[in-house]
């Protein structure tokens, strides 16, 4: 059986447990969910951050963020996995980033949901601008995202049976 | 040859553009051709694809190289290294 792979870019905000609920709807093979949630934190380096726009390339960000998604289900045993990425104008305390992973044994469901971030982060069309009470600022990525995901490539991945 | 060029977040900004038709002269072939045809306009242009400041190409929607042949009529995106997450 394929897993169920999907992926959403939308402004509006999502539901953790709504979004769990489809995941797993009425399969009884999965007896591991891991849910990652990124949020807008109101201090980055220095400034107080006041809101947090995110820009994205539309068209694009969708087959990138598949991509990721079933790189993932091609290295471990996964039953299911969901992304949704927020974009547009967010509050320090919103949510940005939804990944759920799930799986028969924790396991896959870890090391996938892990996995799908840190690709994200390097491969997904996505650029955040800060606004401080200076004025906006850009984000710039940073050498530690690209590590981060440069040490799944090194790994070997785990044998899918 | 007939290209769809757009520019996203800082690029965007920095040009004053979000997307523009390019028409590149005979001997453009690569995105790295590319590059140094639109670096020709000088000014914020050149500071920016001249190499001394990193960006990514994306063409037809999927991560390319400097490398990358460049195919008649694709959609080109020039950015910064991305920050989603």
């Amino acid at each position: 059986m394929s897993a169920r792979l999907s992926v959403a870019v939308q402004s509006e905000d999502f539901d953790l447990r709504h979004e769990h609920q489809q995941l797993v709807q009425n399969d009884h093979g999965v007896g591991a969910v891991v849910a990652f949630i990124g949020m807008v934190r109101d201090l980055n380096l220095a400034d107080d951050v006041v809101a947090l726009e995110l820009e994205h390339y539309p068209g694009m960000t969708e087959k990138s963020l598949m991509n990721i998604v079933q790189q993932a289900e091609s290295r471990w045993s996964l039953q299911a996995a969901r992304v949704v990425h927020r974009v547009g104008k967010m509050y320090p305390g919103d949510q940005i980033v939804l990944v759920l992973t799930a799986s028969t044994h924790r396991g896959d469901a870890y090391e996938a949901n892990s996995f799908i971030m840190d690709y994200l982060k390097t491969e997904a069309p996505f650029w955040k601008k800060e606004w401080t009470p200076e004025g906006p600022r850009w984000i710039e990525a940073r050498d530690s995202d690209d590590l981060a995901a440069a040490r799944w490539a090194a790994q070997q991945p785990t044998p899918n049976p | 040859m007939h290209l769809k060029v757009l520019y996203f977040a800082q690029l965007r900004e920095k040009f004053g553009l979000a997307e523009e038709a390019v028409q590149a002269p005979e001997g453009v072939r690569t995105i790295a051709d590319l590059m140094q045809h639109l670096a020709k306009r000088g000014g914020v242009w050149q500071e920016t694809l001249d190499g001394q400041y990193a960006f990514r190409v994306a063409m037809n929607q999927e991560m390319v190289s400097q490398q990358t042949a460049l195919i008649e009529g694709a959609e080109v995106a020039i950015f910064r290294p991305v920050t989603g997450g």
